[in-house]
């Protein structure tokens, strides 16, 4: 009964959940069916037929514009139909359950569920609830876990230093709340990364770090010394209100990445952030634009990504 | 245990040495060959060094196209498809190692024209063993074989670049997946 709903008796990936519990292999075999996405991506006609006849449904139950449009290029590109539903303004107001509301899509003979909730463990719930030829993505569920965001960020350090082992990683801001953050260590932990860093404030430090297996920094210049990659979170403008944080200001001097600060990191380091940003606040202007940011073809790699997620777990429909 | 099985097989290098031999004077210049992974994208580096055209090799992983993906799901690792080329109006020779039912050359062609319009497209295979299901007809053939429906027929490399072709029962291999 504990077993992970993401995967089945035979060990395929039905449903993409969180990273955590998705064994090395799999993670790469999504990582090079991506690849190969981008090539479609790069052709006059960016669309091939494999989920023709399949319709996603992507359940927004909390606002997002990037996120589910990704996700609906990457469904359209695959020729699947898509159909948006911001849940939050309908159903939901009307006080019908979570399940109601996927119990009427799925009558609705949906194929595959998109699913973006404040609630952590929502899209388990529905995985757990769906039919077994229904299939669901978890496009971020509360401060728990967003795995398309940790694999187009570890397809995108793939495609610029080609190996994970002997890599620095550090990923920088608010790690307290952040299901990317969450996602990302375990991604990078699963495939070899030598070195996994967070940096980040005290306040904004969940106390459970240490059993990822990650080094934590509350100084930006002991932590950045010699990376190889720079993950910046989002600080949410909400935290900046409570007890958390002085001000953006503040925060800004000590963990804004400079480019005085990011000249201790390697050379070639390169700088990611999942977006969107705050410049002036986690990120400066001249390192988001600069030379070593790679923060617009995690954009465009992000709808690959999502692509060979949708196509490998639609392929296990029986 | 196939090891002491008679091969029925020709020579695999003998058969390159006529694919080539039928293709040279048969295509112009600025034809773009396309080779299908895996074993068509070999046969297709050796007669692209072979013919010594200008235009780069193009290679094709058909997984994205292929029709019985509802029922099998993505098999294997995929391979990025790389035409580095323009099709537009360009004669092409899509290459594959061994014809069979024709169904990887539809998905083929159903990829190629997602790139564009091509001209003429030709078809060139190492082997052709029948048992066609669809209205597929190479124009350049190395051999063709009489093969049971029990069997596969598959190509072959070995590292130092040499080819051959070895047949399995067909049991044997679907298993082993």
């Amino acid at each position: 009964m504990n077993r992970d709903p993401q995967i089945d008796s035979n060990g395929k990936l039905v449903h993409l959940l969180s990273i955590e519990g998705i064994p090395r292999d799999i993670l790469i075999s999504i990582l090079d069916t991506a690849r190969s996405f981008v090539s479609v991506t790069e052709r006059e006609i960016k669309k091939v037929p494999l989920l023709r006849g399949k319709s996603v449904f992507n359940l927004f139950f909390e606002p997002s514009t990037r996120t589910r449009t990704t996700f609906e290029i990457a469904a359209k590109r695959l020729s699947a139909d898509v159909i948006n539903l911001n849940v939050g303004s309908s159903s939901q107001s009307k006080g019908e359950t979570l399940l109601d509301t996927v119990a009427n899509l799925s009558a609705m003979h949906a194929d595959m569920f998109v699913v973006r909730h404040s609630q952590s463990g929502a899209a388990n719930l529905i995985a757990s609830n769906v039919a077994p030829n229904i299939h669901v993505i978890n496009a971020g569920d509360g401060s728990h876990a967003h795995p398309t965001q940790a694999l187009l960020d570890i397809f995108t350090i793939r495609h610029y230093k080609k190996e994970f082992a002997g890599l620095r990683v550090a990923i920088v801001g608010d790690i307290l709340h952040s299901r990317v953050a969450r996602s990302q260590i375990h991604a990078l932990t699963t495939l070899g990364v030598s070195e996994v860093r967070v940096i980040a404030p005290a306040t904004l430090l969940p106390s459970h770090l240490s059993q990822l297996g990650v080094q934590v920094f509350r100084n930006m210049t002991e932590g950045l010394r010699d990376v190889d990659v720079v993950i910046m979170l989002r600080l949410q403008n909400e935290r900046m209100n409570g007890d958390l944080l002085p001000s953006a200001q503040e925060y800004f001097k000590n963990y804004g990445l400079t480019p005085e600060k990011l000249a201790v990191a390697d050379p070639d380091a390169i700088v990611m952030h999942p977006g969107p940003m705050n410049r002036g606040v986690e990120i400066d202007s001249s390192v988001a634009d600069g030379r070593q940011s790679v923060i617009l073809p995690q954009v465009t790699f992000g709808i690959a990504v999502r692509m060979a997620v949708m196509s490998i777990l639609a392929g296990q429909s029986q | 245990m196939a090891a002491n099985r008679k091969s029925p097989l020709p020579d695999a290098e003998q058969l390159m040495t006529a694919l080539i031999k039928q293709i040279k004077g048969n295509i112009k210049p600025g034809t773009g060959i396309i080779g299908i992974f895996t074993g068509g994208v070999w046969v297709a580096e050796r007669l692209h060094a072979a013919l010594g055209t200008e235009v780069p090799l193009g290679t094709i992983d058909i997984a994205f196209y292929r029709d019985d993906y509802v029922r099998r799901g993505l098999q294997g690792n995929v391979k990025p498809s790389d035409i580095p080329f323009d099709v537009n109006d360009r004669d092409i020779i899509l290459v594959d190692d061994v014809l069979y039912t024709g169904r990887t050359i539809r998905a083929a062609l159903n990829e190629l024209f997602d790139y564009g319009r091509p001209g003429c497209v030709m078809l060139a295979a190492l082997v052709d063993r029948g048992g066609r299901q669809l209205p597929v007809a190479p124009q350049f053939v190395g051999a063709e074989l009489k093969v049971s429906d029990d069997e596969l027929v598959s190509l072959e490399r070995e590292p130092d670049g040499a080819m051959q072709l070895s047949i399995k029962p067909r049991a044997e291999v679907i298993g082993k997946k």
